[in-house]
């Protein structure tokens, strides 16, 4: 899941010209307009492949860390269909990561520098994810609202004008729909439940509901490579846009749960049937972005000693490895 | 002991072996030595919990007295949990849990085969769907024990060490209790020194294999047939069973 804000943090690798003539440029722009797909072996703008591999690679790097907030409740879930639906769920979204690594490295760039970026804090992710899973009820936010959020975003996706982008993105699009209803029906079972547990939901939407939001990335105005992502048909809508139309999704599914929206300023407009909401609080969205999240450093400490504490089986691998190999060469 | 009880006591252990692997598994998850490996780990922990499930449904079937597989899993005292205390162990490394998996997935699936040809069909149909899982876990991790044994000085070290410490918990699988002896008679069931034998074989070639040594014999840890468990259970059930603890009825 996860593609927020992913075309606008890039930092210092943002679309540089690679001195391609005006005539490679325009041929390229109207295989675009004409909705062909761009595949792998094509001629391609160096800013349009370096603007998707910093997308399709902070997407994968958002699906292994988005493991770590719902793993956290893996030894915890209340039955044992719970635990097996979620360590499904999970599952999925590691296959996710390995899927969109592989897109991503159909333009050149390998698996273990994407992942060295990562870990160096280079290469960012979905700031959702920075968020503590407190109570068994985010399991049922996160699946609901924040894989209902990452549809939205995918969707649109899925006609990427990159073959490899768009077709990763239809296999994930199908999970994540599972995921999302799944997730509603961990709410649903909540709210039919006792009044802890319904006090449990409202208080998972209560901390969900506005990073949920902020995972389209930032209003339109302060969207920096927007502009030429529609060109290219890598986006197809903008952040407000998918905004909207998540909130106008949304907001009768909270209603049918009778849970409330943490917005007091939430309401319908009668003209256009789109619901108006409060300002977002960006400085809180631009802080998690930047490394101040509630979970930033747990999250990239288990990470880093993931990677660290596997660095002796990976070498025991390739040394095996190796060592088959010259066994088979000699023989 | 009445035929149905027998075979809820055995479905429940059972049960208790792969529910424990389980949850132990998916305390690795998002830990992994590299994606590939996550995947693995989390697929195969889902084999495990679905496998308990189903040992426990069908625990509760014969017992016939109401309880659901969460009423297994969930609410009983630590000293009725009878899984092996080789399953209970913490994790530790890669290669710690990769020794574990070898040798209680070796032990496991030569009991399911004979399970498979038990003359109880309720047992029988899990065990073989069971073993379709297990038999590809088993070349999953004894793989994995060859790379690390014959891999580098550092790994070879490493996995021997984690063979030796764990080796003294494989005794208690193949010391047959009064259930093991009431479902081998009633019910065709295992027969444990036979196992052993198989057992012993399979594990000694995939450690050659691995350019390892078996460990000398030693002594060997028991007790969790009989409910006596490692000081690492009571954490591993507080943490499981925490929220049917805490909101005690509710449905989710
Ligand atoms: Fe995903
Ligand atoms: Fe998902």
């Amino acid at each position: 899941m996860y593609t927020q804000g992913l075309d606008q943090s890039g930092r210092g690798d943002s679309a540089k010209s690679g001195g391609e003539s005006k005539e490679q440029l325009d041929a390229f722009q109207a295989r675009i307009d004409a909705e062909e797909k761009i595949e792998a072996k094509d001629w391609m703008p160096e800013a349009y492949r370096r603007t998707l591999i910093r997308q399709i690679s902070q997407h994968a790097h958002s699906e292994i860390i988005g493991m770590q907030p719902e793993g956290n409740w893996l030894t915890r879930a209340p039955s044992l269909k719970r635990k097996a639906i979620l360590l499904a769920k999970i599952q999925d979204e590691a296959g996710h990561g390995l899927y969109l690594y592989g897109a991503a490295e159909t333009l050149g760039v390998s698996r273990d520098q994407m992942v060295a970026d990562l870990l160096s804090g280079k290469a960012k992710y979905s700031s959702i994810f920075n968020y503590p899973t407190l109570t068994w009820a985010d399991i049922g936010a996160i699946g609901w609202l924040v894989d209902g959020a990452a549809i939205m975003n995918q969707i649109p996706l899925c006609r990427c004008s990159y073959g490899p982008y768009s077709r990763a993105m239809i296999r994930v699009c199908k999970e994540e729909s599972f995921h999302q209803r799944q997730g509603f029906e961990i709410m649903l079972t909540l709210c039919r439940g006792t009044e802890e547990q319904k006090a449990m939901a409202q208080d998972a939407l209560n901390r969900f509901w506005w990073p949920s939001l902020m995972m389209f990335g930032p209003n339109d105005s302060a969207s920096k490579h927007s502009a030429q992502s529609m060109a290219w048909k890598i986006k197809r809508f903008s952040n407000d846009e998918l905004r909207q139309k998540f909130i106008d999704v949304t907001v009768p599914q909270a209603d049918f749960l009778g849970l409330t929206i943490p917005d007091d300023k939430l309401r319908q407009n009668e003209e256009t049937g789109h619901y108006e909401h409060s300002e977002i609080d960006w400085q809180e969205f631009f802080e998690v972005i930047s490394g101040n999240g509630p979970c930033n450093k747990e999250r990239m400490a288990k990470r880093r000693k993931a990677h660290d504490d596997g660095a002796w089986v990976r070498e025991a691998a390739r040394a095996h490895a190796a060592k088959k190999a010259d066994a088979s060469a000699a023989a | 002991m009445t035929d149905k009880n027998v075979l809820a006591a055995y479905a429940t252990r059972l049960g208790d072996n792969a529910l424990i692997i389980g949850q132990r598994m998916i305390e690795l998850v998002a830990a992994g030595p590299e994606l590939e490996e996550e995947l693995a780990n989390a697929n195969f922990a889902l084999d495990y919990i679905g496998q308990a499930r189903m040992f426990f449904s069908y625990a509760g079937e014969c017992e016939g007295a109401g309880r659901s597989e969460d009423d297994f899993a969930f609410l009983r005292p630590e000293h009725e949990y009878q899984n092996l205390l080789l399953v209970e162990q913490p994790n530790g490394h890669f290669g710690d849990a990769i020794v574990r998996q070898v040798l209680f997935d070796s032990w496991y699936l030569a009991l399911l085969e004979v399970l498979t040809r038990c003359s109880d069909e309720g047992i029988s149909d899990i065990a073989a769907r069971a073993c379709k899982e297990v038999r590809y876990h088993l070349r999953h991790s004894s793989q994995w024990l060859v790379r690390l044994g014959d891999g580098t000085d550092e790994s070879h070290a490493r996995v021997q060490q984690s063979l030796n410490d764990l080796w003294k918990f494989t005794g208690e699988m193949f010391v047959p209790d009064d259930l093991d002896d009431e479902m081998r008679s009633a019910f065709n069931g295992p027969h444990l020194e036979v196992l052993e034998t198989q057992w012993r074989a399979d594990v000694a070639a995939i450690v050659a294999e691995a350019t390892l040594d078996l460990p000398d014999d030693q002594w060997m840890a028991s007790g969790g047939k009989q409910g006596r468990h490692t000081e690492h259970f009571g954490f591993l059930l507080a943490e499981m069973q925490i929220m049917q603890r805490t909101f005690p009825g509710a449905t989710w």
